[in-house]
């Protein structure tokens, strides 16, 4: 069984935006790099499905971006347990339809994908877009936003959340691929041996050109902007009474927003 | 003029009002508007699609597709696009349109942009805006060589017109195409039935740890009721398990822009504000006059939520009845 983990390398939450000064995009200097939130889950999934199977499954991890910094992302997932790890160099800005593109090449190179793992979302670019892609151009189902899930013999059952807490049960036969939301397990801390280990477990890089994947793109992101500052805040005091009505009244008069 | 497919979702027989938003933009633009149904549940409202600029609705109403399943959808929306020679397709950012239309465009060897907070259409292009790092900053979306344009967009961002009442789509029932399918639908365990989910809620009221226990969310509960609005939570509360996971709004929750957010004992950890700061209006409800929530709010009121609400809904109720 072989079980692959897209995985994105995003800024940590906490992160300050700046701009480049002509707009063209985000100043990366100073940013503290993570792995997006929501990989850790599926990079999860992916070890614990292999330690339920006696560890026969191989679990690579893929990631598409500069390799000079991304590698730290795929050690991530190596020293919780995955086995290899796939770079495809390419730059930040790659648009999710060509991530998907280069995903799928580099995952066709390496034979076939009995499971496909990622998060449902990158909280960088907010797409939640590149699993879908990556699945279409895999010629597998998918389904995303899942959290729980169990892989059965030639097919998995997977749950997902939808709009007001309704529930879907979906089976997908054959390979497939998975979009984990949080909720599907509680990633494991990379411990100190799996560190070290991991330093030794392989990491093949990749990129556009090796996969023979055309990278000019479908969408590009211009024109970056800060939001506009907001007014200050108005402070209501008085007693609960007074506040009450007066933030009612505002609200029904001033900001007309009910 | 522009060939523009609306995809319009609906409840209870009447459209979403993302989609009412996004038949208005098109309208503006003057495109040529088909609205596009899926599934027996929306036929009852295509030929409202007209009330708001569309000239014909197509629907596909095959049983098959009741429940969402991400390939036969997949199949029947790739079909509807190229039978009507759509350039640019609309559709709201619904959990299932954003699951469906990335693979719809990859199908179509398309690009797309999701999540879109601003919108303009003029003739065959498109301006589209976009907030990324959860808000920090946003950008402009160019699409290059993408002979379909998708665009997802934010719900309660653009404008909505009043509805022209006798104008009615024509209804086009198309069949669904032959598609091979792996994926089944076994089981849907309904959650709140009728309950606006937070993502499409014009008004939202949010606890925190403040609330200090689950007991206590019927207090926004009536509030919420009271100005037609739907609950939402922080993470610190949906953790605790005194909420479900479906109601967190933030970073690992969900991204929502009411036109009124009220935050009653949230402090505002930038993972919160990640998922909420752009909503119109902003009411920080909170004992701790230092709370960071202050500075993203519109108005702020220092005080024990426990007091403040009940009066709040008790004010409302006079008001508004
Ligand atoms: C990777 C990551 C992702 C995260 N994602 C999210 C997310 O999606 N959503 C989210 O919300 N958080 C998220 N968090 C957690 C976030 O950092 C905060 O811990 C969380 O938002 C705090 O919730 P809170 O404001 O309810 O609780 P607290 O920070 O404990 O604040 C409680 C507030 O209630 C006030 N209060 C107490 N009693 C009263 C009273 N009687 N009357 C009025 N006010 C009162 C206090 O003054 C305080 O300000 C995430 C964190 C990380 C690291």
């Amino acid at each position: 069984m072989r079980i692959f983990v897209c995985i994105k390398q995003v800024p940590d939450t906490e992160t300050k935006i700046k701009l480049k000064a002509d707009g063209s995009g985000i100043d990366e200097a100073g940013i503290k790099w993570v792995m997006n939130p929501y990989d850790e889950f599926a990079v999860e999934e992916a070890i614990r499905l292999k330690e339920a199977r006696g560890g026969t499954p191989i679990v690579t991890a893929v990631t598409v971006g500069p390799k000079s910094r991304c590698s730290d992302a795929l050690r991530t997932a190596l020293a919780m347990g995955a086995d290899d790890g796939i770079v495809v160099d390419a730059p930040y800005e790659t648009d999710t339809f060509t991530v998907g593109r280069l995903l799928a090449a580099a995952i066709k190179a390496e034979g076939t994908a009995d499971l496909v793992l990622t998060g449902k979302v990158a909280i960088d670019d907010n797409a939640s877009s590149v699993g879908q892609f990556t699945a279409e151009f895999l010629g597998i189902p998918h389904t995303s936003v899942v959290s729980k899930l169990e892989v059965k013999e030639g097919h998995v059952i997977a749950e997902r959340e939808v709009e007001g807490g309704t529930r879907e049960v979906v089976r997908l036969n054959g390979p497939c691929l998975i979009a984990a939301n949080k909720g599907l397990n509680t990633p494991r801390y990379a411990s100190l041996p799996g560190i070290m280990k991991a330093k030794k477990k392989p990491i093949k890089e990749l990129s556009a050109q090796t996969l023979g994947v055309e990278v000019s793109g479908k969408v590009k992101h211009t024109n970056f902007q800060l939001p506009l500052e907001k007014p200050p805040v108005k402070m209501i005091g008085g007693d609960p009474s007074a506040q009450a009505k007066e933030l009612a009244n505002l609200l029904m008069n001033e900001a007309k927003v009910l | 003029m522009a060939k523009i497919l609306v995809f319009c979702e609906t409840q209870n027989d009447q459209l979403k009002k993302g989609s009412v938003e996004l038949l208005c933009a098109a309208t503006k633009s003057q495109g040529e508007i088909t609205a596009l149904f899926l599934g027996p549940q929306g036929k009852a409202a295509a030929p409202l699609a007209g009330q708001f600029g569309a000239t014909s609705s197509l629907v596909c109403d095959d049983e098959k597709l009741s429940s969402y399943n991400p390939e036969l959808f997949c199949a029947a929306a790739s079909q509807a696009i190229r039978d009507s020679g759509a350039e640019i397709v609309l559709a709201s950012t619904s959990m299932l349109a954003r699951d469906l239309f990335p693979r719809v465009a990859a199908k179509l060897d398309c690009g797309l942009a999701s999540d879109c907070t601003q919108l303009e259409i003029s003739g065959n292009a498109v301006k589209a805006r976009r907030p990324l790092y959860s808000g920090k900053c946003s950008a402009e979306v160019e699409f290059i060589n993408s002979p379909v344009k998708f665009v997802l967009m934010r719900p309660n961002q653009l404008p909505v017109s009043d509805p022209q009442s006798g104008k009615s789509a024509e209804v086009k029932l198309f069949s669904l195409p032959p598609a091979d399918t792996k994926t089944t639908v076994e089981n849907v365990v309904q959650g709140a039935v009728g309950k606006i989910d937070l993502t499409e809620a014009d008004v939202i009221v949010s606890g925190g740890r403040g609330m200090k226990g689950p007991e206590h969310f019927k207090m926004l509960e009536d509030l919420a009721a009271t100005i037609g609005g739907t609950v939402g939570a922080s993470r610190a509360v949906a953790d605790a398990g005194w909420v479900p996971h479906s109601m967190q709004v933030g970073q690992t929750g969900k991204t929502v822009a009411p036109s009124l957010y009220i935050a009653a004992g949230i402090s505002g950890a930038i993972q919160h504000l990640a998922g909420m700061s752009g909503s119109k209006v902003i009411v920080a409800i909170n004992k701790d006059p230092e709370a960071p929530i202050f500075q993203r709010s519109t108005y702020g009121v220092v005080g024990d939520l426990f007091e403040v609400v009940p009066k709040l809904t008790e004010e409302f109720k006079n008001i508004l009845k």
